[in-house]
């Protein structure tokens, strides 16, 4: 067993029966649910609105090409230095080179999962630049020393009570446990790392082919301040992140927050189309856009999940997810959790490590059901496992599946093995639960339905 | 009409009341009941693990039992999702392909074919019990069925529903169960409370497999909340 998968059964196991984590996250979800439904009811027709925006993200991601060369064109027309990174490393090894140009010392923030996907953070303090996340969830896990606990929000697994305490011992100020106080504190922290930071690094929420534009959604206005204080300034956007035009947006930025926040509209909505110009008073002297490839062009190869690259990390798939729920996000060991992280994960860093993933669903389909672009969530975990399967069969494993099937091909067999079944009885009761039962994986925490000695079959026969 | 029905592998083994009771229901509105024995399960176990060979190896001789059936109807929304929305993707581009198509148009879950089919609503049942209904995940999301346990439900005397704050796995997920024993725990005690906070004596389903699990968790916490088919319930007097 992979260390990764080995990881993900235990820690999976410790937090499924951490009652004090399912009751944190089922509060703050249920709260979700309930602002999000108001808001989906706030559109003519919620279903409709999916429609479209699968709709466009079908054009823009099997387009992709085209939309990228515009984007690029327009980008470089009013002075963006534009970069291709194919992996992680190259894109890694890009900023840093613009950090060493510029030589510059502090980095401030703004949210961005490219960076977390391709450990941005750690490589740049390894080169001893600081580095400093200003979106407040985000600012919080990084005090914390782990990664985020879910795509949009980062530090729901965190109490007010525990904030407080964080606050205190890595900032030494928390006066108490209020939003309102603790946020203080933060914008304190943070003003001033504004100030002395050299370098202002984004990621984008949409990439606007016909204009030449990023679009940057956040509610905390910290990454207008990031994008507007420093002299320079880098965005990196995975290339997935195309719409074809500038009108989508008036879809695609209500669909994102009422889909991932239930909110009718993320508080800042910005779009970036250029570093400052002649004349203008504000905005960062260069901008460098990244464009982020790291297996995504994999993922458009492959026709069956390609709607995989549709997502627009809204985070809704994770909030409705049971399995999310009950796990955690940290659990994943991914930096894309929740049933999107499962179905993306084997195709951006291997099948056979990470298709645990794919397994570890009861397969209910409220992900896809969720999903404001209507990715094929849950049958693309079954794809997983299909591919999964056929590359590297599991040996006992599919043993079992050709003995099942001879079993259930032949009428006598099958009977046979019922009344195996129904006089083995006390000797499971006997055993249940224990190392010896065989059926321990069920019986640990769940009773068997007593098996009736007259089975359906038994009942029909003797009928007629 | 004949109808063909499919008795799904546990519910032959584990809850042999749920197809008496189908049997009874479609007999007493006149239909011809036929039950074909050489039919164990669906194939899904391996299909769903991946192994489409061996789904297949399980699902061909079906289908072709199934071959002239005029109306086949499953008790499970499971493995009724498994015939009518798997099976053209697991025979696609086989020769078994065109079968699975038909059969797949001709099968119906047990709730959907009495309300949609047969437009049956009532069905003189009386439950005087207070009880919550729990959807399968397959019957309700692949096969789109909710109204329609619903409107049976709504015409058996006595009976009081009450449904739970919201739509969830049970957490049984088939073989996911086994191998991933705790998340399936966790989600199942999820399902346990929530279906306890209605107050029901009494969980319905159409789905034995989901009972299954529930009835395992709230018989080993000593809960007293029963667990019963949709269809034994629309089978009592």
């Amino acid at each position: 067993m992979s260390t990764f998968v080995s990881d993900f059964k235990a820690h999976a196991t410790e937090k499924a029966g951490d009652l004090r984590h399912r009751k944190v996250i089922s509060t703050a979800l249920r709260s979700y649910e309930v602002v999000r439904d108001k808001r989906k009811a706030a559109f003519q027709s919620w279903e409709s609105a999916r429609q479209a925006a699968a709709e466009t993200k079908w054009e823009a991601v099997n387009h992709l090409d085209t939309h990228l060369e515009s984007l690029v064109a327009k980008l470089e027309a009013r002075g963006t230095k534009v970069h291709w990174a194919s992996t992680g490393a190259q894109a890694r090894e890009i900023i840093a080179q613009i950090l060493r140009d510029k030589k510059a010392r502090c980095i401030i923030k703004s949210k961005a999962m490219t960076s977390e996907e391709i450990h941005l953070n750690d490589a740049l303090e390894k080169e001893g630049f600081t580095v400093v996340e200003s979106d407040l969830g985000e600012f919080i896990v990084q005090l914390r020393h782990e990664p985020p606990y879910h795509i949009v929000f980062p530090s729901m697994h965190l109490t007010r009570g525990e904030i407080k305490d964080l606050f205190q011992k890595e900032l030494g100020d928390a006066p108490s446990d209020s939003p309102e106080d603790l946020t203080m504190v933060a914008r304190r922290v943070m003003r001033q790392k504004y100030i002395t930071a050299d370098v202002g690094f984004t990621g984008g929420n949409f990439a606007i082919a016909e204009t030449g534009m990023i679009s940057i959604t956040e509610n905390e206005g910290n990454a207008r301040l990031t994008a507007a204080l420093p002299k320079t300034m880098v965005t990196l956007i995975g290339i997935e992140k195309v719409l074809p035009r500038f009108a989508d947006l008036a879809l695609f930025l209500p669909m994102l927050a009422t889909a991932g926040a239930g909110q009718p509209m993320t508080c800042y909505n910005t779009m970036y189309s250029g570093p400052r110009q002649p004349g203008e008073c504000d905005g960062p002297e260069e901008w460098h856009v990244v464009l982020l490839d790291n297996r995504r062009t994999e993922l458009l190869a492959d026709a069956e999940q390609r709607d995989a690259l549709h997502c627009i990390r809204c985070g809704a798939c994770l909030n409705v997810c049971p399995i999310f729920r009950n796990v955690g996000g940290h659990t994943y060991g991914t930096t894309y959790s929740g049933p999107v992280g499962a179905v993306i994960t084997p195709h951006l860093r291997g099948l056979q490590e990470w298709k645990h993933l794919s397994n570890a669903s009861s397969l209910c389909g409220a992900c896809t059901e969720a999903c404001p672009v209507k990715i094929d969530l849950h049958h693309h975990l079954l794809q997983n496992r299909r591919n999964a399967s056929a590359s590297q069969p599991a040996f006992f494993e599919k043993l079992a599946y050709q003995l099942f099937g001879i079993v259930a091909n032949e009428p006598a067999f099958w009977s046979l093995a019922k009344k195996i079944g129904w006089l083995t009885q006390p000797l499971q009761r006997a055993v249940k639960g224990s190392a010896l039962d065989p059926a321990k994986a069920w019986t640990k925490t769940r009773d068997l339905p007593p098996q009736p000695l007259e089975s359906f079959k038994d009942w029909w026969r003797n009928r007629k | 009409m004949t109808v063909t029905l499919f008795i799904p592998c546990f519910v032959d083994a584990l809850f042999p009341r749920a197809g008496i009771s189908m049997v009874e229901i479609l007999e007493r509105l006149g239909h011809r009941v036929v039950c074909p024995e050489e039919i164990a399960c669906c194939g899904q176990p391996p299909f769903n693990s991946g192994y489409h060979a061996e789904a297949r190896n399980i699902a061909a001789p079906v289908l072709e039992i199934l071959k002239d059936a005029e109306a086949v109807v499953i008790g499970s929304g499971s493995c009724g999702a498994m015939v009518k929305k798997f099976y053209p993707e697991l025979f696609k581009d086989t020769r078994h392909a065109e079968l699975a198509n038909q059969v797949a148009a001709r099968t119906w879950e047990f709730s959907d074919f009495l309300v949609s089919k047969l437009g049956v609503t009532d069905l003189g049942a009386k439950f005087p019990h207070k009880v919550t209904f729990h959807d399968g995940c397959h019957g309700l999301r692949e096969l789109g069925i909710q109204k329609q346990p619903r409107t049976l439900l709504a015409n058996v005397k006595d009976l009081e529903l009450v449904e739970m704050p919201e739509i969830s796995c049970c957490g049984f997920g088939g073989t996911f169960a086994t191998k991933f024993p705790m998340i399936s725990t966790a989600m199942g005690e999820v399902k346990c409370a929530a279906a306890a906070e209605t107050g029901a004596d009494y969980i319905v389903s159409s789905d034995s497999s989901c009972l299954m699990h529930i009835q395992g968790l709230l018989s080993r916490q000593g809960k007293p909340t029963k667990t019963i088919s949709l269809a034994e319930v629309l089978n009592t007097q």
